[in-house]
């Protein structure tokens, strides 16, 4: 079944394009990837979707619902995000930002009832961070708060992920357990993904992105060949599919050698 | 901070008790009420007060022994009540037009002072009250013509400061002080041409504000229009605690934040002008009060909100005390002093918020 319909995405920043012919879709239960080098337009395509940019042509489908006519309480109960803006000047328990997920779920009287906080402390312990709990969000680290807002998604109860790249500035060991964890939640997911070996890990299908276009897609053996890889990011490299995992495992080649 | 200093009890960040909390502000508010209405050039004992405000009250109000000077009722109920009740409405308006503001831009340093909006306020009121403007809004025509002048402000210098979708924290402060020296001299020019003397509502009045004149009448306004914000605020205080995570993340969770900061615009110059239309320019009060509440009670608005209005009016109407007694008989006017009191804190935060790198 198909979930998510992109039908020819135009975004552009004044006069430049960033996002041009986007055509992808989604289908339930599936891990897609983006990748593509910096500035090709992942981001830029995932904010068209969560609605931080409007495009300026193209239709997006959601469950067959035109994503942009719901309201953004009804498209936040469906579709759960995880983008690269982290930081809150405010003085808040990190309990608080991840109880700020069951925001969609409330009317507008409702306060935090038991169920609510037993989500709230259910998904902080998944990401093993219950002991933290009541810790100040301004005071831990950037690997913590990125865990921090993948509980708070979690608590969204949401069956759709966007994730921005969201392994960004963590440790190995958070980023395998980051996507080991939405894999394992069972939802389907939309990511961008800026380390190709883990795009290779955890993706059912990888978009690429040059230049805001797509370029390339398919199964992530067929897309990360070393042609392909010299195309897009201009680098030369070894592939071939590891014994253990049974997917593609990159070696980049440093220019010297060889 | 580490997390083991917590203050402990009732105003335990990390779990404070509401209730408690609350009750024993407003315990405090109501001793301070009866304090300060006794305190000035002539003192009026507590208890005095205490049966003169009883002696008005229908039921029980004929049981009360007169025992006090007719001059002492003159003074507490004509002068003294309606400016301490004043600045218990202006403080907590102040207050909460901080928190307001601050969540508009995302940022602990906002204050309606600060960002130049309570000199729009002032300026646009000094237009009106000289050459009658707004004359055609009747009765609440000064409320309004300042209530226009905050709310152009407002959009002035949050559209100024905005660079692609974020506030900037420099072009906003900077911008704030710019437009209020725009608006400062706009307000001197305004009284200095102006063809009659101005009474107690002249240039001074507006640039440092004061409670002294405050009359009954004055009250009512700015307490319902405190009210209705208050509710309107408190009804949608998760859009406020969203917002603080960014445009972004809050309408990816839901929330409509472009009506949200339109609605907080619209509630701040609201809140501001009313104010500022009868009590001038009081600095700081929105930046020092949600501040110390957000110490006590953490970051959630649905604290933020109640806490930040209690302690706004019980700091102001101490503030005035002590502007009317510090120079005795002279008065000062109370917005040098939460200047003078403020200030440090403001240059305080924006050390700490440069070298935390924080928020910035």
């Amino acid at each position: 079944m198909t979930r998510l319909v992109i039908d020819n995405l135009n975004f552009s920043y004044d006069d430049t394009d960033a996002a041009r012919n986007i055509c992808l879709s989604v289908d339930k239960g599936e891990f897609v990837g983006l990748i593509g080098p910096n500035g090709s337009g992942k981001s830029t395509v995932l904010k068209n979707l969560y609605r931080a940019l409007k495009p300026d042509s193209g239709k997006v489908s959601l469950d067959g619902d035109d994503l942009f006519f719901l309201s953004h309480k009804a498209a936040a109960l469906k579709l759960g995000v995880v983008g690269q803006e982290n930081d809150v000047p405010f003085d808040f328990l990190v309990e608080e930002i991840v109880a700020m997920g069951r925001s969609p779920h409330k009317k507008l009287f409702d306060i935090d009832n038991e169920h609510d906080k037993y989500i709230v402390h259910h998904a902080l312990e998944h990401l093993g961070m219950a002991n933290m709990a009541k810790r100040n969000y301004l005071h831990i680290s950037g690997g913590e708060k990125q865990r921090v807002l993948i509980a708070r998604v979690i608590a969204q109860e949401c069956d759709f992920l966007l994730l921005d790249e969201p392994t960004n500035h963590l440790d190995i060991s958070y980023q395998l357990q980051i996507f080991d964890f939405v894999k394992r939640l069972g939802v389907t997911a939309l990511s961008a993904i800026h380390d190709l070996n883990m795009a290779a890990l955890y993706c059912d299908r990888i978009f690429v992105l040059k230049a805001g276009e797509i370029v390339l897609q398919g199964k992530p053996e067929e897309v990360l060949t070393p042609e392909n890889i010299l195309n897009v990011y201009g680098v030369r490299c070894d592939t071939r599919i590891h014994p253990i995992t049974g997917k593609p495992a990159i070696t980049f080649l440093p220019s010297g050698k060889l | 901070m580490s997390k083991s200093n917590l203050p402990r009890g009732a105003f335990n960040r990390a779990n404070p008790n509401m209730p408690v909390i609350i009750v024993l502000l407003l315990i405090i508010a109501v001793i301070s009420l009866l304090l300060c209405v006794g305190l000035g050039p002539v003192t009026v004992t507590p208890g005095n007060v205490a049966k003169i405000l009883l002696s008005r009250i229908p039921a029980v109000g004929s049981a009360i022994p007169r025992s006090w000077e007719r001059l002492d009722e003159n003074i507490v109920l004509g002068l003294r009540l309606p400016r301490v009740c004043l600045g218990l409405i202006v403080g907590a308006s102040l207050a909460v037009t901080g928190v307001t503001m601050q969540a508009l831009v995302r940022n602990q340093l906002a204050d309606p002072f600060i960002l130049g909006v309570s000199s729009g306020a002032a300026a646009t009121a000094t237009l009106g009250m000289l050459f009658g403007v707004f004359a055609f809004f009747g009765e609440y025509s000064l409320s309004i013509s300042a209530f226009i002048g905050s709310a152009v402000t407002i959009i002035f210098v949050y559209t100024i400061s905005r660079v692609r979708g974020r506030v900037n924290i420099s072009q906003l402060l900077l911008s704030g002080v710019a437009i209020s020296m725009i608006m400062d001299g706009v307000t001197r020019i305004i009284t200095l041409s102006a063809p009659n003397a101005l009474g107690l509502h002249n240039a001074a009045f507006w640039m440092s504000g004061s409670l002294a004149g405050a009359k009954w009448g004055y009250l009512t306004l700015p307490l319902a229009v405190l009210l209705i914000c208050m509710a309107v605020l408190m009804i949608n205080y998760r859009g406020l605690n969203l917002l603080l995570l960014g445009d972004e993340s809050a309408g990816a969770l839901g929330i409509n934040a472009g009506r949200l900061q339109k609605l907080l615009v619209l509630v701040g110059s609201l809140m501001a002008g009313v104010t500022i239309a009868v009590s001038g320019t009081i600095g700081f009060v929105g930046l020092m009060v949600p501040h110390f509440t957000r110490l006590l009670v953490g970051g959630d608005h649905r604290r933020v909100l109640p806490i930040s209005a209690l302690l706004g009016g019980i700091l102001v109407v101490w503030v005035d005390v002590a502007a009317r007694m510090l120079l005795a008989p002279e008065e000062m006017p109370v917005g040098i002093l939460t200047a003078i009191i403020g200030g440090p804190l403001f240059i305080f935060l924006l050390k700490r918020g440069s070298r935390d790198k924080k928020g910035w």
